[in-house]
């Protein structure tokens, strides 16, 4: 637990991703990626489907491994670092978590403990006291007893972020947590995420989201990484007509300043020739 | 307040479990006094002291025989095995994510049955080789088809419970050709009480090969509760908390595949057991492994200790296959999970 107060930005402090690679069915889906979340800091990891955001969190949570480059957690490995320990530090929240179990939330906040415990050790104080903050930290206290079934997605995925909490990470990945909400829990999960005292990569489809609650963002594009920076030097028109190949308004008339964004009919002229899908060059 | 709760909690489970446990042991000595010849709750108690060396027994030699030789080992038999085929049934359920998943759907059985018709009907192995040995075999080759053919398909949890369809296809084929091709009429009718599972030939060797074998697997699977737990979400779920995703489904789904083909050497096919215990089991103790394991095995044992009675007593003096009564048992249940399951989809 002292190490938590030893990471002010020294070199292979915090979880990191050096020139990462990796292939699916004969594709490459990552290309020399490498990402070093500040610590502390909320990232938003932005792109078209199939840029590889997805792939990239699942390297970087350990669950698939790298094919060539490496993932360091400060400054160790995670194949070196194993896989038990690298779910005390690192959690993840998918974009949609599904189970057939009848489970409550208290059922499905515990999970996060598993790896804090051994396979005969019965719960501890320890374990019980990070259950508890969980839910309180996610306003899920009074809710405990409910079935997962019951709930709505905002509050499954709440839920879910209150899991991820009693891990007790200090990296929290989380792959498109607001795409199946509504605009108040989408706006609310974020605030949420945003808040917590953790390092949080989140890959977003809104860009408008994302430019409102993230400190950094990386923007990918074919596997590979095109821009990284604050919202306001990265999500530019000019570089949404290259990634998204759509024009766009960006007006700094978001909070503190921050660009908003507004999306106009019609195919960008710059972003290179040729269509999305099919007969392309 | 979280310390009472853990203390409330742990008083619950010890008072389920005592109770489970009380009612399986009585399960068990009544079930022993039902059949043709009248035997006491009490006559058992003394066959079992006498035979535990406290006390003389008091019985004829004849009834002890009954009490002994015959009832006890069976209903122990069928003890174990739906204790073994609900745990199973189980565990398999929770790796797979597939509430429909069990060693029968999974052709685990259906190979056992194979093997062991090989060995009776076609003389392989030349007496060398016995009806179990030949069960177990089977079940191994349909197992490994199942996890070879899931694995070529690319690993999925829906691709091990097609594999294990069309292995159980693939072996119940098999039987019935050789049944077929080879077998005379009272061969025919041996193979087909036990295709349908039977615990009528059950004897002490039986009943301890089984009992050692539960023994392991339930050790094992407890040691791996926590790890069962953490499949709720899928397997990329579990392997961001840290579980070993390849590995723990290889140990525990030969585990339960060894203790599968254990069971079917001795009691046939029998099926439903490992379907519909476990969610009964989970509707008394919520999902974590923990608690549902145990609770599982004596809610099997206690299910199968009753089949097998009415299997044994409802035609009296002919036998019904217990297998037949866990199915028409069985198939009902089947259908309300596949509703619930629709439910929550």
């Amino acid at each position: 637990m002292s190490r938590a107060e030893g990471g002010r930005g020294t070199p292979g402090d915090g979880l990191r991703a050096t020139r990462v690679s990796r292939e699916a069915g004969g594709r490459i889906v990552l290309d020399g990626v490498s990402i070093a979340p500040p610590p502390g800091a909320t990232v938003g990891l932005l792109g078209p489907n199939g840029s590889g955001k997805t792939t990239l969190l699942r390297v970087m949570a350990g669950v698939l491994a790298p094919g060539a480059g490496v993932v360091t957690l400060d400054g160790r490995t995670l194949a070196e670092t194993g896989r038990r320990a690298v779910a005390r530090r690192v959690a993840v929240v998918d974009q949609h978590a599904v189970t057939q179990v009848d489970l409550s939330v208290l059922d499905v906040v515990r999970l996060g403990r598993i790896p804090h415990r051994r396979a005969w050790s019965p719960s501890g104080p320890e374990d019980e006291d990070a259950v508890r903050e969980a839910l309180a930290h996610t306003g899920l206290a009074g809710r405990a007893g409910q079935s997962w079934h019951t709930l709505s997605g905002g509050e499954r995925q709440r839920v879910q972020i209150a899991r991820a909490l009693a891990q007790r990470p200090r990296e929290l990945l989380l792959d498109e947590p607001t795409n199946h909400l509504d605009i108040q829990h989408q706006l609310e999960l974020l605030s949420l995420v945003a808040a917590l005292p953790v390092t949080a990569v989140v890959a977003l489809h809104d860009l408008n989201l994302a430019a409102m609650f993230c400190d950094r963002v990386t923007v990918m594009k074919e596997g590979r990484v095109v821009a990284g920076g604050t919202p306001s030097e990265v999500i530019t028109e000019e570089l949404i007509a290259d990634v998204y190949r759509v024009r766009a308004v960006v007006a700094p008339e978001g909070p503190e300043g921050r660009p908003s964004v507004r999306f106009l009919p019609g195919r960008a002229l710059r972003g290179g020739p040729g269509h999305d899908e099919g007969a392309g060059p | 307040m979280p310390r009472a709760a853990a203390g409330a909690r742990l008083l619950r489970d010890g008072l389920l479990w005592g109770a489970g446990a009380a009612l399986l042991l009585l399960s068990v000595a009544v079930a022993v006094t039902i059949g043709p010849a009248r035997i006491s709750v009490p006559d058992v108690w003394s066959a079992v002291a006498s035979h535990l060396g406290l006390g003389h027994g008091r019985l004829t030699p004849i009834r002890d025989g009954i009490i002994w030789d015959l009832r006890m080992p069976r209903t122990l038999l069928a003890a174990v095995c739906g204790a073994g085929l609900a745990v199973c049934g189980t565990v398999m359920q929770s790796l797979l994510r597939n509430p429909l998943a069990d060693p029968f759907v999974l052709g685990v059985s259906s190979g056992a049955s194979t093997g062991a018709v090989v060995v009776v009907v076609l003389g392989v192995g030349g007496g060398a080789v016995s009806v179990s040995g030949g069960a177990f075999a089977g079940a191994l080759c349909s197992f490994a088809l199942v996890l070879v053919l899931s694995h070529t398909l690319g690993g999925s949890t829906d691709r091990v419970v097609l594999s294990g369809v069309a292995a159980m296809q693939l072996f119940s084929a098999l039987t019935s050709f050789v049944v077929m091709t080879a077998a005379d009429a009272e061969q025919t009718r041996g193979v087909l009480f036990w295709l349908l599972g039977s615990l009528s030939g059950a004897g002490w060797s039986d009943v301890w090969m089984c009992s050692a074998v539960l023994a392991v697997t339930l050790l094992i699977c407890l040691g791996h509760a926590r790890t069962l737990d953490a499949f709720a979400f899928g397997q990329d779920a579990a392997a961001a908390l840290g579980v070993h995703v390849a590995r723990t489904r290889i140990v525990l789904l030969c585990t339960t595949a060894l203790l599968t083909a254990a069971l079917v050497s001795s009691a046939g096919a029998i099926g439903f057991v490992g379907l519909v215990l476990p969610h009964a089991a989970r509707a008394l103790t919520g999902a974590g492994h923990r608690r549902l394991l145990p609770v599982t095995a004596l809610a099997g044992a206690v299910f199968l200790v009753w089949a097998d009675t009415l299997a044994r007593t409802v035609l009296d003096p002919q036998e019904v296959p217990v297998g037949v009564v866990t199915s028409l048992v069985g198939v009902p249940a089947f259908i309300l999970v596949l509703h619930r399951t629709r439910r929550n989809a």
